[in-house]
C-alpha cells in the first residue's frame, strides 16, 4: 500500500520535535479525522532574504501523516519562505514516491502546516503576505475547526475483515 | 522474526485436523452429492454428517442448517430472505448500530425497496437494551437481527432476554454468531432463535464455507436460486470439502481452548491496562469474547500503532478511520460514545487457541515501545 520512501520516513522520521522559541508555529488537521500536524520553524536573514533555517514537526496520524511530516521538512529546509510556501501536497507526495489515493487529503496536510508556520511568521512581522498564502491559511483554519472536512455519512464504514 | 498472529477476530488458520479431513474430498471423494451413483453417495453422506455434527452444535434439526458460503452470505439471507419472504406481514425490520455490514448493507439495501429499519442504540459497553427493544416492536415487525459477539469491541449481547420478548411477540429471531459460535453456548430451543449465522473461518476451518440456521416453519426466500439444493434455499452444488472442514473446525473445539483463549485475553488486558498509561479498554469487561481485547490509546493514531506493531512481527487490527475505505472511524466504537478522536488510536487484539502467553509478553513489551514513540512524535500530551 505504501511506497518504501513513505515507509522510511514513517518509521524513521527527520526533523522530529519541537524548536525552543520559534520564529513561526503552524498547525493543521483535526482530532476528529485524525490527523493533527504542528510545524515549528526558525528563520535567518541572509542578504535580505528569509531563510528556513531549522524546522521541526510533531503529528498525530497514519504512516502517511508522519511520513508528509517528515519530508515537509526535508523539503523546507534551507529554503526562502518564498520558495517553501510554494511546496504542494503534490510536491510532498512526488518526493515520497507516491501516496495511497485515500491518503491525499486526509493525511497529506504537511503543506498545510508549514504555510501556516510562515504565515504567522510574516504576520508577527507585518510582512506583506501575498493573497494566496492568505486564502491558503483562511481554508487551513476552516478545516482545524472542524468545518472544512466532509464526510459522507450516507455510506457507513464497516470493518470488511471481521 | 517470529510472527505473532493476534487477529483471529478477521480470521484463523486452518486446524491440522481439519485439513486432514478435508484433502480426500477434493482428490478422491470429489462426487457431487447430487449425483446417484457411488461416487455421489459418498459425497452426500459426508455433506449429511456435516450438517448432523453442526446441527447438533446449536441444539438443531440437521434439516435445520443450510450451508452458504459464509457469514456475509448468511447474513444476506437471513435478512433479505426473511424481509422478502414476509412483506405480507408488514415492512419493519430492527437491528442494532454495532452490527457487521453483512447485516447494515443489506438493511440499507432493504430501505431502498421501502422497508422500514429502526437501529437500536447500545451503552457504553455495546450492549443493547431489550427494553429499548421491546418498545421499539411495531405491529408491522417482521424480525429482529442482533450481533452476539461483537466482532470489533467483543461484547457479547443478553439473547435470552431478546429472545424471550421477541417470541412472546412473534417476530423472528436472528442472530449473526460468527464471532461466538463454539466460543459461547448457543442453543436454539432455550434462546427462541429463529436464525443463526455461523461460519468456519473464524473457528480454524477453511475460508469461504459458513451456514445459516433456519428454524422449520420460519419464512425466507432464496437468494441465489437454480437447482433444488439446501431445501431449495441456496442453489450451487455444495462445497463439500468446505462443509467437512467446517464441521471438523465445529467438532473440535474444546471449553479447554475457549479457557485459553480468555487467560491469554485477560492477560493481555491486565498488563496493557495496568502498564500503558492513558489506555483504556473498549467493550463489556466481562460479558465479552473468550478472544477479544480491544483499547484505545489517547494522543495517537491506530494505523500508525499496526503498521509500527506489524515491523515488530505482531499483527493487530484497529477502528481507525485511516484504515477504512471511508476514512471515518468505526461505526461500533462511535456508537458505544467514544468520541472520534479516541476511536482513532483503537487497537484490536485477538489471540486464539495456538499463540502462548510468552508471545502476549512479547506484544506488551514492544506495544509499550510504540506507543511512547509515537506519542513522543505526537502534539498532544
Amino acid at each position: 500500500m505504501y511506497s518504501e520512501k513513505v515507509i522510511d520516513h514513517f518509521t524513521n522520521p527527520r526533523n522530529a520535535g519541537e524548536l525552543k522559541n520559534p520564529d513561526g508555529v503552524g498547525l493543521a488537521g483535526n482530532p476528529v479525522c485524525g490527523d493533527v500536524m504542528k510545524i515549528t520553524i526558525k528563520v535567518r536573514k541572509e542578504n535580505c532574504k528569509d531563510f528556513i533555517d531549522d524546522v521541526k514537526f510533531k503529528t498525530m496520524g497514519c504512516a502517511a501523516a508522519i511520513a508528509t511530516s517528515s519530508m515537509v521538512t526535508e523539503l523546507a529546509k534551507g529554503k526562502t519562505i518564498n520558495d517553501a510556501m510554494k511546496i504542494t501536497r503534490i510536491d510532498i507526495s512526488d518526493a515520497l514516491c507516491g501516496l495511497p489515493q485515500v491518503k491525499m487529503h486526509c493525511s497529506n496536510l504537511a503543506a498545510d502546516a508549514l504555510n501556516e508556520a510562515i504565515y504567522d511568521y510574516m504576520s508577527k512581522r507585518n510582512l506583506t503576505i501575498p493573497d494566496d498564502l492568505e486564502s491558503r491559511h483562511k481554508k487551513t483554519i476552516k478545516e482545524t475547526e472542524g468545518t472544512g472536512h466532509k464526510h459522507d455519512d450516507a455510506d457507513a464504514p464497516v470493518d470488511e475483515c471481521g | 522474526m517470529e510472527k505473532i498472529y493476534l487477529d483471529n477476530a478477521a480470521t484463523t488458520p486452518v486446524a491440522r485436523e481439519v485439513l486432514d479431513a478435508m484433502m480426500p474430498y477434493f482428490s478422491e471423494k470429489y462426487g457431487n452429492a447430487s449425483s446417484i451413483h457411488s461416487f455421489g453417495t459418498e459425497a452426500k453422506e459426508a455433506l449429511e454428517d456435516a450438517r448432523e455434527k453442526i446441527a447438533n452444535k446449536l441444539n438443531a434439526n440437521p434439516y435445520e442448517i443450510v450451508f452458504t458460503s459464509g457469514g456475509t452470505e448468511s447474513n444476506n439471507l437471513a435478512l433479505k430472505g426473511a424481509a422478502l419472504s414476509n412483506r405480507k406481514k408488514g415492512n419493519h425490520i430492527i437491528t442494532t448500530k454495532i452490527e457487521h455490514g453483512s447485516v447494515l448493507k443489506p438493511c440499507k439495501w432493504l430501505e431502498k425497496l421501502g422497508f422500514d429499519v429502526s437501529y437500536l442504540d447500545v451503552d457504553e459497553y455495546g450492549l443493547v437494551d431489550p427494553e429499548n427493544f421491546e418498545n421499539s416492536i411495531r405491529d408491522e415487525t417482521i424480525m429482529v437481527s442482533v450481533i452476539h459477539g461483537n466482532n470489533e469491541i467483543g461484547t457479547i449481547q443478553d439473547i435470552d432476554e431478546i429472545g424471550k420478548i421477541a417470541r412472546e411477540k412473534e417476530i423472528y429471531f436472528h442472530i449473526d454468531a460468527c464471532q461466538s459460535f463454539t466460543k459461547t453456548g448457543i442453543n436454539v430451543e432455550t434462546q427462541n432463535l429463529d436464525m443463526v449465522t455461523i461460519n468456519s473461518h473464524k473457528i480454524y476451518g477453511p475460508k469461504g464455507i459458513g451456514a445459516l440456521y433456519i428454524r422449520e416453519g420460519v419464512k425466507v426466500d432464496p437468494l441465489i436460486h437454480g437447482g433444488g439444493h439446501e431445501r431449495k434455499l441456496r442453489a450451487g452444488t455444495e462445497n463439500i470439502p468446505g462443509i467437512v472442514g467446517f464441521a471438523k473446525a465445529a467438532e473440535i473445539t474444546t471449553p479447554g481452548d475457549v479457557e485459553k483463549m480468555r487467560e491469554l485475553r485477560d492477560y493481555l488486558i491486565k498488563r496493557i491496562i495496568n502498564e500503558i498509561p492513558n489506555s483504556n479498554l473498549i467493550g463489556h469487561p466481562q460479558k465479552r469474547l473468550c478472544n477479544n481485547a480491544n483499547f484505545t490509546f489517547k494522543f495517537i493514531e491506530g494505523e500508525s500503532m499496526l503498521m509500527l506493531l506489524d515491523q515488530a512481527g505482531i499483527c493487530v487490527s484497529t477502528g481507525s478511520a485511516c484504515s477504512s475505505h471511508a476514512l471515518k472511524p468505526s461505526h461500533v466504537l462511535l456508537a458505544t460514545g467514544i468520541p472520534p478522536e479516541d476511536a482513532h488510536g483503537s487497537l484490536r487484539l485477538s489471540p486464539g487457541k495456538y499463540n502462548t502467553l510468552e508471545e502476549m509478553d512479547y506484544t506488551v513489551v514492544n506495544l509499550k515501545k510504540i506507543v511512547g514513540r509515537l506519542r513522543e512524535l505526537s502534539p498532544f500530551k
